[in-house]
């Protein structure tokens, strides 16, 4: 830490110091409520509420939207929203609950919207007020994410959308969906048209949402489906037929490669949400035993555990390295790795876990006995959705493979 | 220039460009397989084949004594300087004394040895002499011993010794280990190289008989020890530039290449290896230069960082190799490819000052305590 503050700015050293008062004073405190691992797992109102509140704080407070415009509700500042973030994950604060919204649709809406809309969408964006959701993948369209059929039929000044989206996280608390339509069937790419639609409003008006129960048994995606949607003219990002490009911006920022860095809040630690780093494998082993002796002692166990160390603490040094210009071969060499590295790392992590637990590691949330609340059978579960979400690891070895390396395009 | 750079300031940059160049022009890949592999016979005697005027044209730009204290009259860079450096002497898999000479520098630096560093920026090359016949990496495995002011015993696998003038010998005297500067002529040293599987290194065994020598200084054990971590980070970058050439000399092949009338790199047990390769290199690059920086900015976490970092490099080292040779197909396995210059070199690497399991139990006594008895 004291590392990274040394190298601050003036700008980003006084900022530091403002966010580090406000969050000694303002910490939203151990929620009255179960937390889920992630956002993405949100059940309940009162969860979602708690969140809420505590995401609008943040912003009131100049916490969240650092690097945006003042025009657009952010505030104006340069490479500063990283030091919040620092600073909200040394104050183990909550997360955000608006993931979508901040981390995906700020950043499209911003780069590809009419100034009217964003100056509309981004503040309400930014406090969390109006959670956002994302609707891309389809039954029949998911690593092949080009092929979405949902379709948007041209009428006088509106659009009539068809269709139907799946997987769609927190579309049963969205306000807004950026969505990806086709407008043209001749073309597969070009046919692409790139909206914001209002989704909440539209409930029983040509919208449902239906949860879909995850691998976990948690809610917290959905399917969501148009029939005869009239949406807005206005609610177009970028021109027709360029929705392709527009959905390029979102997927380069969810998976943490784009250019403006996403609010993000974390490492509250409770009982119901443990966040996983390595590091805390070795307490574990220290508890349990196998074959009388602390699993700590195993040196196959000790092996592994450091193995997930120095992965995760390699990952996090290719973020120091980005940083520095002379010591990268290809701009998107590292950022490309993010999202594929920090879920796979997760899922080594918690799978490491369950073998440390032994016996215990089949006792499941709600068994009173369950190490840890059942907590890392659990994280293994959901790590699955990390691999799967955002496009593969699979899609991303492909992507890395073409984009950085060169190697011959799959398709 | 980017406030968050490591220290990797505007003269490690400059170095490491122009190490690049110089071997890329002095040392392309046909001419350092002309020089290193002109005799495949299995069971040949060993030898050690290398350029001594390139060896000279390096003292002559000073790299030699890059990590000499400017006390000590060296040019005193910071690690990552030499990091980027070491990188460089990777890629092109270069024959040299450069490895040893800097490990010997390290050592003799925490020793505070002034004079043994003068013979160094005077141009001459230097190896260790530390290890026994078992348990090489110990620092306590020497078998060497110092009794009545003379060396007896015999050191093993120790770098380079081919082309060095001098040697730095650990050897048990009563209860300690101490260090003792060693000219290779003198009387009583008989040096046995080995034969390796590195073409482009030497090793060998040095035996002592009664020589005659003095410590360098108070300090024996205690220099090693601080050393260490910085030797980890010379053989890690060497790693670290190895691997990048052989990923994309096997990227370039594999994107030729066609079967199936397909590009190989279309095919993804091809391709989503690579990519695993390409990771693996950027991992050991982090790590290597979070130690190299960590040296000056946070050295209590030097040694922790520098096991990470072998540890990482030493995984990279086989799985590139690996990856490399069978990528290549039928033509990866034979003596004329280029790929089997660098898949030695890796494995004589992954394995040299400690292997990756070897790092991760060393890491595992400090960040999880000593396994109870
Ligand atoms: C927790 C979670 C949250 C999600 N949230 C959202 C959301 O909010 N909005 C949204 O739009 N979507 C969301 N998704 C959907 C997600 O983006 C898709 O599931 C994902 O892109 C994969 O598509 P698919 O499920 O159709 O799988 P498929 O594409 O059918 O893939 C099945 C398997 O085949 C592999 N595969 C497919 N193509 C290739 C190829 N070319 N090469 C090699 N292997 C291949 C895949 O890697 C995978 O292993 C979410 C998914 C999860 C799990």
């Amino acid at each position: 830490m004291a590392d990274t503050q040394r190298k601050d700015t003036s700008e980003q050293g006084k900022f530091r110091e403002y966010c580090r008062e406000w969050l000694a004073n303002n910490h939203p405190g151990e929620p009255g409520v179960r937390l889920p691992q992630s956002p993405l797992e949100i059940m309940t109102n009162e969860q979602m509420n708690y969140l809420q509140q505590w995401q609008k704080s943040a912003y009131d407070a100049g916490l969240v939207g650092c690097d945006y415009p003042e025009q657009v509700g952010g505030s104006g500042r340069k490479d500063c929203q990283r030091i919040a973030n620092d600073e909200m994950l040394r104050a183990k604060t909550p997360y955000f609950p608006n993931v979508i919204g901040l981390g995906m649709a700020a950043p499209t809406v911003f780069y590809h919207g009419q100034d009217a809309l964003k100056q509309r969408l981004l503040p309400k964006l930014f406090s969390g007020e109006d959670i956002w959701c994302q609707g891309f993948s389809e039954p029949g369209a998911g690593s092949d994410l080009a092929s979405v059929q949902t379709f948007a039929k041209k009428s006088g000044g509106k659009w009539i959308v068809n269709g139907h989206k799946v997987w769609t996280s927190l579309a049963h608390f969205a306000e807004w969906m950026i969505i990806l339509l086709r407008t043209d069937k001749s073309h597969k790419y070009d046919g692409l048209s790139y909206f914001v639609v209002p989704i909440k409003s539209a409930l029983g008006n040509g919208v449902t949402v239906k949860p879909l129960i995850k691998i976990t048994g948690e809610t917290g995606f959905n399917e969501v489906i148009f029939e005869n949607l009239e949406i807005d003219d206005s609610y177009r990002l970028d021109e027709l037929g360029r929705g392709w490009q527009v959905a390029m911006t979102t997927l380069l920022h969810e998976r943490g490669a784009g250019d403006l860095h996403t609010p993000r809040a974390g490492g509250l630690k409770s009982k119901s949400a443990h966040t996983s780093n390595a590091i805390s494998l070795i307490s574990l082993a220290k508890e349990v035993t196998r074959n009388g002796k602390r699993v700590a002692d195993d040196p196959i166990i000790r092996d592994r555990i450091m193995n997930c160390i120095i992965r995760e603490q390699g990952l996090s040094e290719n973020q120091r390295r980005g940083r520095v210009p002379e010591l990268l071969d290809h701009p998107m060499r590292i950022p490309l790795q993010n999202k594929l590295l920090s879920s796979e790392i997760a899922q080594e992590i918690a799978s490491l876990a369950m073998d440390i637990e032994g016996a215990a590691s089949s006792l499941y949330v709600g068994d009173e006995n369950a190490p840890a609340g059942g907590q890392w059978p659990l994280a293994y579960l959901n790590s699955y959705g990390m691999t799967i979400a955002a496009g593969t690891s699979e899609v991303q070895r492909n992507i890395l493979g073409e984009r950085v390396l060169g190697l011959a395009k799959s398709k | 220039m980017s406030n968050n750079t490591y220290g990797f300031d505007q003269d490690a940059a400059l170095l490491k460009d122009s190490a690049r160049k110089f071997f890329s022009e002095k040392l392309p890949v046909d001419k350092l397989h002309e020089l290193v592999a002109n005799d495949p016979t299995l069971g040949r005697a060993p030898r050690s084949n290398w350029s001594e005027e390139l060896w000279q044209e390096m003292i002559d730009l000073g790299w030699s004594m890059v990590a000499v204290p400017e006390s000590a009259g060296g040019l005193g860079m910071p690690a990552v300087a030499v990091a980027g450096l070491m990188e460089e002497c990777g890629r092109a898999a270069i024959p040299s004394p450069m490895l040893s000479t800097l490990a010997t520098t390290y050592v003799l630096a925490a020793a505070e040895a002034i004079e043994p560093l003068a013979d160094i920026c005077s141009g001459e090359a230097a190896t260790l002499a530390i290890s026994g016949s078992r348990d090489a990496w110990d620092l306590a495995s020497t078998e060497v011993t110092y009794n009545n002011g003379k060396l007896s015993g015999t050191s093993y696998y120790v770098q380079d010794v081919d082309k060095v003038q001098k040697i730095l010998v650990s050897a048990h005297s009563d209860s300690e280990i101490l260090l003792f500067w060693v000219d290779k002529k003198s009387n009583g040293v008989n040096i046995d190289l080995d034969t390796i599987v590195d073409l482009t290194r030497d090793q060998g065994r040095v035996s002592f008989e009664a020589v005659e020598a003095k410590p360098i200084s108070f300090k024996g054990l205690s220099a090693l020890v601080e050393a260490m971590p910085k030797i980890w980070m010379l053989v890690s970058a060497d790693i670290a530039g190895a691997a990048e050439w052989q990923l994309q000399t096997t990227v370039e092949y594999v994107n030729a290449r066609k079967q199936f009338d397909k590009a190989l790199g279309f095919f993804q047990a091809i391709k989503h290896p690579l990519v695993d390769v390409m990771i693996k290199v950027d991992e050991t690059r982090s790590l290597l230069y979070s130690m190299a920086n960590s040296i000056s900015a946070s050295p209590e976490k030097a040694t922790q960082l520098a096991h990470m970092l072998k540890a990482s490099a030493s995984d990279l080292a086989g799985f590139a190799s690996g990856r490399s040779v069978q990528s290549h197909g039928g033509i990866g396995f034979t003596w004329e490819c280029y790929v089997h210059i660098y898949f030695k070199r890796q494995k004589h690497s992954q394995m040299l000052f400690g292997d990756a399991s070897w790092h991760r139990a060393r890491l595992a006594d400090i960040l999880i305590g000593p396994v109870a008895a």
